[in-house]
């Protein structure tokens, strides 16, 4: 599992939030190794841990057992180096900003010169096919086009690390398809790791070289699945018969966690 | 076509109309229950002075419009309060003590003195609390409790030491000296709404936004500068619009109890002491004048900031 160029490496990692009612064990016992320029999809359903484990690895929380380590790194030191880019779920774009302004941000923040933003900025927006909207305000610019934003955004101080928390989930299904393709070339374009979240098999099955399963009460990884899709992947290439097996494979990592029982 | 383009202006005349007739309607209705309140509050004094003139059987024409017209009437009517107005303000130079202008230009000074000192306080405040827990639970007792004080107990005490320390200790002139003690009272009554408001505002960041700053390891000051501050202009503006009508009232509960000569509060109290009550209500009026103006010059000021943020027109 350890492999040498290992971006994300996780042993024995657990994590327990003290609540009023008591403990709960949102993660427990995960070992997970991701490697470089590898696309790993987390899936499982509500409460299974997989956003509060890329939180973890965002150095968002803190884990209260086992060890975490991005690019050999704590995950505070990685994130001081600032060694990710993450895509929440909603956009979360500032409304007082334009969207070459959001994109901005965070070079603003790390001291990136002027010359260097502007440079960065039209890079990024042509990556995620949004020139032309640069003194666009977020409001002026549909969901799908805002979370494409978001994406310049985490892209523009070149992280290799992408952590992406179900970014297309509140995208209706024929933008979703549109820009998990987009998403795929992205990838094939800058080569980044992406860890990447969503409750969708058909979503996860697309993009992934690896699709790592989870479930809840205390969440856990129950199956960790490497896909032999080839890397150009075309939107039909989900009715292939090899898509459908890993899509299967899926469906019975969930259903062997008890995952779908008492889901509220 | 030219048929239809006509009859599409119609409807919007009449859509104009249908807006405006309601306004235009409690307007009148306003101004009738004046005037009907006018005869009856200024009628004992009326009969009482027919009875010492000897004058009988006044016609009812006669008895209305001499109820309308009095000298002191308990309830003077609109075009007296109005005639006041204009003889105050157009007829007089605007430099002379008798000019309404001048009163208001008086109280004004101290508004915007107060206010500014207010609100900035108010911000300092809101800052504090906002980014030290301990700050949170020391001050915000304080100031909840700095407005359960009664400004009218509070006012001359703060008038009378201060102008006595300003002029005093401090050695400054009488006039900045009464100034600045009205602008205290006036800052006292704005900073509350301010801080209140801003502290509300600072807060307002949603989780994934904060988030966000973390990820990129912004400093406090980043966030507070690219986030914070922006996230809590909607907040700030709606706490100076009221922060700038209480500022108003400080100044003019600050002209009360000084004996003070210039100012709308001087102004309105110099009129109960003459029972001038057409001076009064003109002074009034000229004061609610001047807040709407404040309030409007708050909410132009608003709107400029509103649109260098892009915010969606509303």
């Amino acid at each position: 599992m350890r492999g040498l160029n290992a971006v994300v490496s996780a042993q024995n990692l657990g994590l327990t939030f003290k609540t009023n009612d008591g403990d709960v064990v949102a993660l427990s016992n995960v070992n997970l190794s991701i490697n470089k320029g590898e696309f790993v999809s987390f899936i499982g359903p509500s409460g299974c841990g997989k956003t509060t484990f890329l939180r973890t690895i965002a150095d968002l929380e803190r884990p209260t057992s086992g060890s975490l380590t991005i690019n050999g790194q704590t995950p505070e030191q990685a994130r001081k180096d600032r060694a990710y880019g993450y895509v929440f779920q909603a956009p979360a774009l500032y409304p007082w900003r334009t969207i070459e302004k959001n994109v901005a941000l965070p070079l603003e923040i790390m001291g990136y010169s002027a010359s260097q933003q502007a440079e960065r900025i039209r890079r990024t927006l042509d990556l995620v096919n949004l020139s032309g909207f640069e003194k666009k305000y977020p409001w002026q610019l549909s969901g799908g086009m805002q979370q494409r934003a978001s994406i310049a955004r985490a892209l523009a101080f070149d992280a290799d690390l992408l952590l992406m928390d179900e970014p297309f989930g509140a995208l209706d299904e024929i933008v979703r398809d549109h820009l998990n393709s987009e998403l795929l070339k992205l990838w094939a374009a800058t080569g980044k790791t992406i860890c990447f979240v969503t409750h969708s098999i058909p979503e996860a099955v697309y993009l992934s070289t690896k699709i790592v399963v989870m479930s809840p009460r205390p969440g856990r990884v129950t199956d960790v699945i490497e896909s032999d899709l080839p890397r150009e992947r075309p939107l039909d290439i989900r009715e292939t018969p090899e898509f459908l097996a890993i899509a299967a494979r899926v469906r019975d990592g969930l259903r062997a966690g008890h995952s779908y029982e008492e889901v509220a | 076509m030219a048929f239809a383009r006509s009859r599409h202006i119609h409807a919007a005349e009449v859509a104009a109309m249908k807006r405006t007739l309601p306004i235009i309607i409690v307007l009148l209705a306003i101004v009738l229950v004046w005037y009907a309140a006018a005869i009856g509050m200024n009628a004992q004094w009326q009969n009482d002075v027919y009875r010492r003139a000897d004058i009988t059987n006044v016609p009812a024409t006669q008895f209305i419009l001499d109820t309308w017209n009095q000298e002191k009437p308990v309830l003077p009517t609109a075009h007296q309060v109005f005639g006041e107005l204009w003889n105050a303000t157009v007829l007089v130079a605007p430099n002379k003590p008798r000019s309404l202008l001048f009163h208001a230009w008086v109280t004004f000074s101290a508004t915007a003195l107060g206010f500014v000192m207010g609100s900035l306080l108010g911000i300092a405040l809101a800052v504090m609390i906002v980014h030290s827990e301990a700050m949170n639970r020391s001050l915000m007792p304080w100031i909840v409790a700095s407005q359960t004080i009664p400004i009218l107990a509070l006012a001359p005490l703060i008038v009378v030491i201060g102008f006595n320390i300003f002029t005093g200790t401090m050695g400054i002139p009488t006039d900045p000296a009464r100034l600045m003690s009205k602008a205290i009272i006036s800052a006292y009554l704005s900073f509350f709404p301010v801080a209140v408001g801003m502290v509300k505002g600072l807060r307002s960041p949603e989780a994934i936004q904060l988030d966000l700053m973390h990820t990129y390891s912004a400093s406090a000051n980043q966030t507070f500068w690219k986030l914070r501050w922006p996230a809590a202009m909607p907040y700030l503006f709606a706490s100076l619009k009221v922060g700038v009508a209480a500022s108003l009232v400080g100044a003019i509960v600050g002209e009360l109890p000084t004996g003070a000569v210039a100012g709308l509060g001087a102004r309105l109290l110099a009129g109960s002491y003459y029972s001038q009550t057409i001076q009064i209500w003109a002074a009034l009026v000229a004061a609610s004048i001047l807040a709407a103006l404040l309030v409007i010059a708050v909410g132009l000021v608003e709107k400029l900031v509103n649109r260098a943020m892009g915010a969606r027109p509303a």
